[in-house]
Formats: structure tokens, C-alpha cells, sequence
């Protein structure tokens, strides 16, 4: 790796990198960051985000990184350095999972409160208890209030893309929110796979230069952050965050769409694979999106299933429209949390029924929880699952429970089961 | 670059940046800690608040008392949105972002006993840590006061407070005070002092000592609250006054977690009873089965304030 110095200019080294990298989702995370040359990172170590942390670490002590680094004590303590730095008025990102996602979900809500512009990459893992380290969507889940926008990489190199574009979509004048980068544990974060980057200048020139807005480094303008409001103002604060939090699916398409000019990868609010005839599709997030792509080839080959996947690429703000849109031909639908939902049904199968019962076409719609604690996500698993939908399409209603647990061991657990609901 | 006040009229009369108009009860001592912060230099001020009664009586949106930068995230974090605060103020030095690179910017933290000696313990300690150039001052009342009175690890033994009511079988809090000075002290702090508004000149000296140390510093500041610790509203500084000659607060400074200095010595001490005999919240004290409490606490600050002059006079 060959380094260059801009002359002239107190600025971290550059990197030169190959047309073709060999990173996993971690490292991908930490290029991206570096290459965003955020100003502040306060962080602190939790599995399976802690290599993204390394990773920034290295290039730091190798002299690619001219930002501060605060080694925090906590994840509580991560977002609120985050949120003071960014009040104070500049770039600024973090890295977590899990445990430590759960620790700094106060923070959270205040930073979006703030509308500050942090960025947060968050390598997906379960909650205890019992303790867990790998991969489920438990921690994105419990994020899904907290006022940020959210988005879902299946793979590396969407890791690396959407770490980039996420700099871009938060510190957007019109947005001025915190934007948190979902990725699988283990599954996408250490696993090395093929990753396409931008030069260094090319992907700093994407995001542009930080936008100040009321820095408190501005001391001819001094601020005031965290101000009080009851009952005279509060509701007037959220109802504008909401707005903005709503209006920013605009300025989430126009990234992605100047992001496709750059680079020739499109992404969408909501992404649709082998769905032009689809009669079956599966809705799931994660590495499973690549998963099902995978089981509905298969499929259509071989048995001649019309079978398709959607998958949300952005969770918050949730592109209900273009959800019903992608699902409006098919004949049923399998909606895959891979979180304990908590005594109801799961994340998505609710948003996607929502979205789809302002609609015209009601397919039917059932819901699987499913890989909790990393418990792997098989071929066979997911054909199951394709072959259970196929029956609601041919029956025209739900003949399936409407929740049911997939490759959990022992008997089948399901709720809400059809015989239960005919009665 | 500190300001120069010479007597009592420049010290009432200097410009605020922290404004009269606010919500903190008539009587209270946090105004005059915190007006006396701000009114001793001229340099920037980034100013991080924990939740408190600081917090929720000088930002109610949409009005603010703070002609300063100021951040009030939650009640445990003060000390880290300084420490965000001063990375990012170091970054932008260093890159030539900083509109006014020249004039010095100073970080300050005002948090309450709750926020600092409990809930926001271990950020403080992680800040202090870190080294980062601030200013931590606690706010101490010795009590939750903005949430109703409860016991936090300052209050001193036998205050009756909401949660450690004194009662027919309770003399109030069992617990001592925690030693939150010698806990900063012994992080190596490069600078930590006790200091009281009743001695002005003493706690502006002090304000300035830390201002202009490089790294963290840690500030105790008693701050006697009339409504918790139940005196009038006109009698903060008499009881203030006790608090400090009866040496339950004695004043003192550390250097670099060793060097120690006291600062104030009264003339005459005043017995801890009578310092008790003036706050509703010790009353109970009074009643025979409790007397006990106050001789243990006077056998407390007897050794407490030996310790202090030996340490001095050692220089450990």
C-alpha cells in the first residue's frame, strides 16, 4: 500500500487502494471511516463491531487519520462524546453492538432530539440474556424508535457504500439526523469478501466537506443545547423531528441515485430481486436477503416456484409506499424477523401488513422468527418457508400459522395458528 | 486570560454571562458558583450540564441563561459531552477550522452531587482518565434536590432527607460522605480544590488556578440549599459560613494528586453542632437518642482536618 501526502496541507495520509479489496463488513466500515476523515470517533470495544474500532485504531497510529479518537470507558459514554462533538461542530461516528447499543440508547434519542448528524455503525448481535456474541437483529430492532435513520447493508461491500452515503444523507441541510448503518455479526463483519472501493479522494469528494449548523465552537453565536420543553413545546419539537425524519427519504434517494452515477451500484429505499413475476416472496433484512435470493433461484429452476425477495434497505424512515409497491402482485408473503419479538408479531411482518392494508391487493401474509443467537439461516430452512407460502398463494388464505419459529430444535412453535383463528 | 476583580463592588457588578433571570429558588448557592465561573475570565466558555436543578432552572426552552456555549445532554454524562466537546475543538485547531483560533477556549462541567459522586462517577472518572483540558465543578448540596430531596453518596451522616427519613427508629442517613476530593485526587488530576461562595476571593482564585491548568480538573463546591437543607432563604451565606469554620467543609486544594494545600484556616472554629443547630434537616439530632450522631461526626471532622494539616505539612 503505497502512501501518498498532499503537499502543502496539515491532513491525514492517503491510502491507495486496489480496484478490488478483500475486506469483511468490519473493515469496510473502518475505510469508509477513514476515508469520511470525521473529525471526532469516540468508541469503545464490543463484539462483533470491535474490529471496525481496530481498524480505525491501525490507520490512526499509521497516520491516515488526522481526527481525534477518544477511547471512552462505555458505549453510554461513546454517544454522548459523540453528541458533545457534534454539537460542538463537526464530523463525528461511532462503532457498536448489542449490549453496548443497549447502553447508549438514552444518548441515542438525544442526539436525534439535537438533530446532530452522528454517524453509527452498528454490527448487528443478539441481547441477553442468555449472553449471545453473534448475530441477530435484536439490537436493530430496539434502535427503531430512536428518532435515527436506518439502513441495512446484506453485504460487505453495501457496508462500505451506505457508510460512506450515510455522512452524506445525515449532514444534508434539510436532514440534520443521526444515521445508524446496520450489518450482520460475524456473517457479513468477518467474513472476507470482495470489496469495490472509491480512491480516497473520489469517496471524500462524494461527502463533501462537514456543514456547521450552530456549532458551539462559534462563540459569536453562543448556543444552547438541550433545552427543557414540557407540555407547552415538547410535542411541537417531536412533531418537526418527525417531519424531518419523514422528509428524508427525498434526500435518501437523490444520495443513492447521484451514489449509482459514481459508481454504477443502485440502491433503493426498497430493494426487489426476482420480483417481476413473482407469485411468493419473502420480506427479510440482512445477509438473509442474499440467502433467499439464493433458495428462489433454486426454486424457480428447479420446481418452477415463481419465488422473490424484498428486503427494506431503509428501515427508518419505512418506505411503506414502496414496500406495498414491490408486494403488490404477489399472492402471499412471508415476512422474517430474526428477533424475539417480544409477545407480538414480528418487526416486519407488522410494517409490511401495515403497508400493505392501504392498498388495493391484500396478499396473505405470515411471519417467521428465525436465527436468533447466530443459529444459521439453511437453504432448506428457507425453502420450507417458500413451500409454506406457496400453500396460502394456492388457498387463497392463511393455511399456515400466522407465527411460527424456523429452525428452532425440538417441537415447532408457532402462535396464532389458522385453526385457532377459523374457530 | 483571567479577570481582574480587585473588591466586592467589581465582583457584583461585572458583566454576566451568566443571567439573572433564571428559575433557581431565592436563596440558592448554585447561582453565585456558577456566576462566579463564568465572571472570572474572558476567554470562550464550552459549558456541559448534567440534569439537575442548574440544568432545568437556566434552559427552559424557549429561554436561556447562558450567554456561553452550553450542552446539557443527560443527568450521568457532563463530563463527556466536555470531553466530545474539547476532541472536537483540538481537531479543528489542528485541521484550521476554528473561526477564532487565537482566543483561548476553555470547557467547563456543572453537575450536581447525584450527577457526579453517583450516577455520572465512572464518565468523570473515564474523563479525568483521558486527561482532557477541563473544568469539572460540582455543584454540592449533599442531596438530590431537583427530584424531591433524596439521599445521594454526599449526603452527610444523619441528614434526614426523603428516602433516609429520620423517624422513630431512624436518626436519618447512616452512611458518611463519600470523599469525592481525595477520589479525583488520587486519578492524578493535575489540580483539585475544595471551594465555598462565602469565601469569594478564595473560589475565584481557585476558578482561575483551574481555568488556567492544562488538563482536567476536578472542583467540589459546597452549595447550601435552602429548601433540602431547610434554613431561609437570606441565611445562605451564614450557613455557608459555618459550613466552612466549623471545618465540616474545610478548603483546600491538591497539585497533582499529591501537593496538598489548605487554604482557609478559621480563626475561630465553630462546634459542628451548631452548624447542625441551623438546618431542619439535622434537627432530629437534637433529640437524646440521637446525640451520639453529632459527636460522631464532630469525632469525624476532628480527623478529617488533622489529616488535612499533616498531609499538608508532609506533603503527600
Amino acid at each position: 500500500m503505497a502512501r501518498k501526502k498532499e503537499e502543502g496541507k496539515v491532513m491525514a495520509e492517503k491510502l491507495e487502494l486496489q480496484d478490488i479489496e478483500v475486506w469483511d463488513g468490519n473493515m469496510a466500515f473502518a475505510q469508509a471511516m477513514r476515508q469520511a476523515q470525521i473529525d471526532v470517533v469516540a468508541a469503545y470495544p464490543i463484539t462483533p463491531s470491535t474490529p471496525t474500532v481496530h481498524g480505525y485504531a491501525k490507520f490512526l497510529a499509521d497516520g491516515y487519520i488526522d481526527g481525534e479518537f477518544v477511547l471512552v470507558e462505555s458505549e453510554h459514554a461513546a454517544m454522548s462524546g459523540c453528541v458533545g462533538a457534534a454539537a460542538a461542530g463537526g464530523r463525528v461516528a461511532t462503532a457498536t453492538s448489542s449490549q453496548g447499543f443497549a447502553l447508549m440508547i438514552e444518548v441515542l434519542y438525544q442526539a436525534s432530539g439535537m438533530r446532530l448528524p452522528i454517524v453509527l455503525g452498528l454490527v448487528n448481535r443478539a441481547l441477553a440474556s442468555p449472553l449471545n456474541v453473534n448475530g441477530d437483529h435484536s439490537d436493530m430492532y430496539l434502535g427503531r424508535d430512536a428518532g435515527w435513520i436506518m439502513v441495512d447493508a446484506f453485504n460487505a461491500q453495501e457496508a462500505y457504500d451506505l457508510m460512506l452515503m450515510g455522512f452524506k444523507i445525515g449532514e444534508d441541510l434539510s436532514v440534520r439526523l443521526p444515521v445508524m448503518v446496520n450489518q450482520d455479526g460475524f456473517i457479513t463483519s468477518h467474513t472476507a469478501q470482495n470489496v469495490k472501493p472509491l480512491s480516497d479522494d473520489v469517496a471524500y469528494n462524494f461527502i463533501g466537506e462537514y456543514k456547521e449548523v450552530n456549532p458551539m465552537l462559534d462563540f459569536c453565536k453562543p448556543v444552547t443545547y438541550g433545552a427543557q420543553t414540557e407540555e407547552d413545546w415538547h410535542f411541537e419539537f417531536k412533531a418537526r423531528q418527525q417531519k424531518a425524519l419523514m422528509d428524508s427519504s427525498k434526500v435518501i434517494s437523490s444520495v443513492f441515485e447521484e451514489f449509482k452515477n459514481l459508481t454504477n451500484r443502485e440502491y433503493k429505499a426498497v430493494e426487489s430481486y426476482l420480483m417481476d413475476d413473482a407469485k411468493v416472496a419473502i420480506v427479510a433484512l440482512g445477509s438473509t436477503v442474499e440467502s433467499a435470493i439464493q433458495a428462489a433461484k433454486d426454486l424457480r429452476k428447479n420446481k418452477g416456484i415463481k419465488a422473490g425477495v424484498v428486503a427494506t434497505r431503509v428501515i427508518r424512515p419505512f418506505p411503506f409506499e414502496e414496500v406495498a409497491e414491490a408486494l403488490q402482485n404477489v399472492e402471499a408473503i412471508a415476512t422474517l424477523d430474526r428477533s424475539a419479538p417480544g409477545g407480538t408479531l414480528g418487526m416486519l411482518f407488522n410494517e409490511v401488513s401495515a403497508a400493505l392494508y392501504q392498498s388495493k391487493n391484500r396478499p396473505v401474509i405470515n411471519n417467521y422468527i428465525y436465527g436468533l443467537g447466530g443459529r444459521d439461516m439453511t437453504q432448506a430452512d428457507i425453502k420450507e418457508i417458500y413451500a409454506d407460502i406457496v400453500k396460502n398463494a394456492e388457498a387463497g388464505k392463511l393455511v399456515t400459522p400466522l407465527q411460527q419459529f424456523s429452525g428452532l430444535r425440538g417441537p415447532k412453535l408457532s402462535f396464532f395458528n389458522q385453526e385457532q383463528i377459523d374457530e | 486570560m483571567s479577570k481582574i476583580i480587585k473588591n466586592l463592588k467589581q465582583f457584583s457588578t461585572s458583566n454576566d454571562r451568566f443571567e439573572g433571570a433564571h428559575l433557581l429558588c431565592p436563596g440558592c448557592a448554585h447561582s453565585i458558583i456558577v456566576r462566579e465561573l463564568l465572571n472570572c475570565t474572558d476567554d470562550n466558555l464550552v459549558i456541559a450540564n448534567a440534569t439537575g436543578c442548574l440544568e432545568v432552572c437556566t434552559a427552559v426552552y424557549p429561554h436561556t441563561s447562558w450567554d456561553a456555549s452550553w450542552i446539557h445532554i443527560g443527568f450521568e454524562n457532563a463530563a463527556t459531552a466536555a470531553s466530545g466537546a474539547e476532541a472536537m475543538y483540538k481537531t479543528l485547531k489542528r485541521k484550521g477550522r476554528l473561526k477564532d483560533p487565537n482566543k483561548p477556549v476553555k470547557f467547563v462541567a456543572f453537575g450536581g452531587d447525584g450527577a457526579t459522586y453517583d450516577i455520572g462517577f465512572q464518565f468523570l472518572s473515564g474523563a479525568v482518565e483521558r486527561g482532557h483540558d477541563f473544568t469539572y465543578i460540582c455543584l454540592d448540596n449533599e442531596v438530590y434536590a431537583n427530584t424531591g430531596g433524596q439521599r445521594s453518596s454526599s449526603t452527610p451522616r444523619g441528614a434526614s432527607t426523603t428516602t433516609t427519613p429520620a423517624g422513630r427508629v431512624s436518626y436519618g442517613n447512616k452512611k458518611y460522605k463519600k470523599d469525592m476530593v481525595a477520589i479525583m485526587a488520587a486519578h492524578g488530576a493535575p489540580y483539585v480544590a475544595q471551594v465555598a461562595p462565602n469565601k469569594w476571593k478564595d473560589m475565584v482564585k481557585k476558578y482561575q488556578k483551574a481555568l488556567a491548568t492544562k488538563g482536567p480538573v476536578y472542583i467540589n463546591a459546597m452549595s447550601a440549599c435552602t429548601t433540602e437543607w431547610k434554613f431561609p432563604a437570606d441565611k445562605t451565606i451564614d450557613i455557608s459560613d459555618m459550613g466552612t469554620d466549623s471545618l465540616v467543609f474545610p478548603l483546600y486544594e491538591i497539585e497533582n494528586g499529591t501537593k496538598l494545600t489548605i487554604t482557609y484556616r478559621p480563626k475561630n472554629i465553630v462546634p459542628v453542632r451548631d452548624y447542625l443547630g441551623v438546618q431542619g434537616r439535622f434537627k432530629h439530632l437534637f433529640k437524646k437518642e440521637n446525640e451520639h450522631v453529632i459527636e460522631e461526626m464532630q469525632k469525624a471532622v476532628n480527623e478529617k482536618w488533622e489529616l488535612l494539616q499533616r498531609r499538608e505539612e508532609v506533603g503527600v
